[in-house]
């Protein structure tokens, strides 16, 4: 009978498919550090750069010797950079590995998503590049060390008077995404404040594929710039149809644009605009040469991009907290993280305010030939 | 006014992407009654042979042009003919002489077992990939107005399709079995119509309409992934239901009318985020008032 033959073919395919790996977690003498990060789906280069960094600075520590005389051990898992993953994986990283603290995420709705677990645990977290104030108001266990969207929206707005020299702007938000909607909130705040005048507010739904319609009634109100804080798939697409449709103003965004695939996808519809980010690797720090020749050696001559600075600076960060603390314990480790005054990162010298946030400068790159080139350094 | 024209524009080559597609889930519905969730899938798949084909011929034939643009998408829709073939073959046949609605959740379950199976790394990975030049693009200025030519193909395409289509249901001896397989499957097989075989080739027309449309669409918006094809599917569906599913033209019309909808709402600044609600509302209340839809016939149950 052919139908058996059918279900055979089925089941067998589906059997090898359902061949993953189990792993169990070491204990004892190591220190176990979770991490989460999107490291496949729409996001996957920020949660793969920050894994990479991540994973490097952990490496770079055991090889030092570790703190405490203990090695870390880290946990990784993905989220696919889909919503509901990061507090599946974040709860199975807490009560399931046990680990003491939890490095993660890129993306501030993911965050937010792990943010109360940890919190409730009494584990410290760490994201290494959510720039939404709310990811460090969800409670005191929550640490970030990037600098925050009301920042940045600032540091852009100056950007769009002081070096675009634009007075009407028109503003394009991703409305699914809390990152994108508090930088649009804070750059219009600080653009209006600065004599500017928003000429066009229009919104996108994250993943949308067609964006000529919104960005037709942008072109309309004839704005000197646009500010597109969303994520590099998006904006890539975004940057591709505002050429066809004759948009020819410069556009800028936030952290969220630096990826390679922007470059990849958006070609020489990107060539031009700008954006602001934690670090430019082509500036003259031995600190950030130190750890570009690290990475490259590491990872096949790969430049390490922000989000692959602000992951080793992250387990960085972690491992001088345990240090100070002298402990693992998840409150001593708080304190110990709280009261951090100053911490030489990659991405700049940075101190824990009283929000949890670090408080650092922001640079302005440039899509140029391909590549992201240093324009500014802002300082708060 | 210029704005009204320009929206026009963009309206029409979305609505076209949209009309394409839902050709593909009306021609299904009307030879075997039930929705092909999977379409979408196969939309998804087509984007994705036309990206391995292209550095593929790339030595033989220079891309982008015509006939590499060409040559490329005959091979991603017969791939896809196949893909579309087998997947009746193996999930909807066993199952033919079961309840309509058994079929359709089927058709859900191999939906989700292609997008999640291509997410896999192993398969093609979850992060969106550059989708290649095929066709070299120009844009045209009609006074301040834009028109790009990949928005024209788009059109020129679907109306051909549209006609094709028209043509090989209506005309030809293929298309005399479909329409009597959809009027009654046991009397077209007693009148000598080779059942499996002609539910075969609709499967494989299908498939490979919707390979030509996920190229389109990839052309459009040059960045694919695995679930490229669940937003315009779904809308798409929502096209076909709104012309009246079953029938042709009324799905090309259904999806200009969806596009136009979403692209002038899109561009009303403080409406454009609720463009899907807006334009579904609309759409609801369409059906209300036509609940076969635009061109479809309300059809008597005979009890």
């Amino acid at each position: 009978m052919l139908i058996r033959w059918q279900y055979v073919a089925l089941l067998v395919g589906g059997g090898l498919l359902g061949l993953t790996g189990c792993g169990k977690s070491g204990g004892g003498d190591t220190i176990l550090v979770g991490e989460f990060a999107s490291l496949t789906g729409k996001e996957a280069t920020f949660g793969t750069s920050s894994h990479e960094g991540t994973l490097l600075a952990i490496e770079e520590l055991n090889a030092a010797g570790g703190v405490m005389g203990k090695k870390f051990e880290l946990k990784t898992e993905d989220d696919q950079s889909k919503a509901g993953e990061p507090a599946n994986v974040v709860n199975k990283l807490i009560s399931k590995d046990g680990v003491i603290a939890v490095l993660g995420e890129v993306a501030s709705s993911r965050s937010l998503e792990a943010a109360p677990i940890c919190q409730q645990n009494g584990i410290p977290m760490i994201s290494p590049a959510s720039t939404n104030p709310k990811v460090t108001e969800t409670g005191d266990y929550i640490f970030r060390v990037c600098f925050i969207d009301p920042f940045q929206g600032t540091v852009m707005a100056n950007f769009a008077t002081k070096t675009l020299k634009a007075t009407k702007v028109a503003v394009f938000t991703d409305v699914k995404s809390d990152y994108s909607k508090g930088l649009a909130k804070f750059f219009k705040e600080g653009f209006t404040k600065a004599g500017g005048q928003i000429v066009s507010e229009l919104d996108f739904n994250g993943g949308d594929k067609d964006f000529k319609g919104q960005l037709t009634a942008i072109k309309t109100a004839a704005p000197d710039a646009v500010f597109v804080p969303g994520y590099y798939t998006d904006v890539a697409l975004i940057c591709i149809q505002a050429k066809q449709l004759g948009l020819n103003v410069p556009l800028f965004g936030g952290d969220g644009w630096e990826s390679d695939t922007l470059v990849k996808i958006g070609g020489d519809a990107v060539e031009g605009h700008y954006f602001s980010t934690h670090y430019a690797s082509d500036a003259a720090s031995p600190k950030v040469t130190a750890f570009v020749e690290a990475y490259k050696k590491r990872y096949n001559g790969k430049v390490p991009d922000a989000m692959a600075a602000l992951g080793y600076d992250s387990a960085k960060f972690l491992a001088d907290g345990i240090s100070r603390a002298g402990s693992t314990d998840g409150a001593k480790l708080r304190d110990a993280l709280a009261a951090t005054k100053e911490f030489d990162a990659v991405t700049g010298k940075m101190a824990i305010n009283a929000q949890r946030d670090a408080v650092k400068a922001a640079v302005i790159l440039q899509v140029k030939g391909g590549a992201f080139k240093f324009v500014e350094t802002v300082a708060p | 006014m210029e704005w009204f024209f320009q929206q026009l524009i963009n309206g029409l080559a979305l609505g076209s992407i949209y009309a394409l597609i839902a050709l593909g889930y009306t021609m299904v519905y009307g030879v075997l009654r039930f929705i092909n969730f999977a379409h979408s899938d196969v939309l998804m798949l087509g984007a994705y042979a036309a990206f391995f084909i292209a550095p593929a011929i790339q030595p033989l034939v220079p891309l982008p042009s015509l006939t590499g643009a060409l040559l490329v998408t005959l091979f991603s829709a017969l791939i896809c003919a196949g893909i579309g073939i087998l997947i009746e073959f193996l999930a909807y046949r066993p199952l033919r002489t079961r309840p309509k609605l058994t079929v359709l959740i089927t058709a859900i379950g191999v939906s989700l077992f292609i997008e999640f199976t291509c997410q896999h790394k192993a398969v093609f990975g979850a992060d969106t990939k550059p989708f290649p030049t095929l066709l070299p693009s120009t844009d045209f200025h009609l006074g301040s107005l834009l028109v790009s030519s990949n928005d024209l193909v788009v059109m020129f395409v679907t109306v051909l399709l549209l006609v094709g289509l028209w043509f090989v249901v209506q005309k030809t001896k293929v298309g005399t079995a479909m329409r009597a397989v959809s009027f009654n499957q046991q009397a077209a097989a007693l009148m000598g119509v080779n059942i499996n075989r002609i539910i075969s080739f609709t499967f494989g027309l299908g498939s490979a309409l919707a390979a030509v449309a996920g190229i389109l669409y990839a052309m459009k918006a040059p960045g694919i992934e695995p679930l490229m094809g669940v937003q315009p599917g779904i809308r798409a569906f929502i096209a076909a239901v709104l012309g009246g599913i079953g029938n042709l033209p009324g799905a090309a019309l259904g999806g200009l009318l969806l596009g136009l909808l979403e692209t002038f709402v899109g561009g009303i600044s403080g409406l454009s985020s609720y463009r899907d609600g807006i334009a579904f509302a609309i759409l609801i209340l369409i059906l209300l008032f036509k609940p076969a839809g635009l061109l479809g016939k309300s059809s008597v149950e005979k009890v």
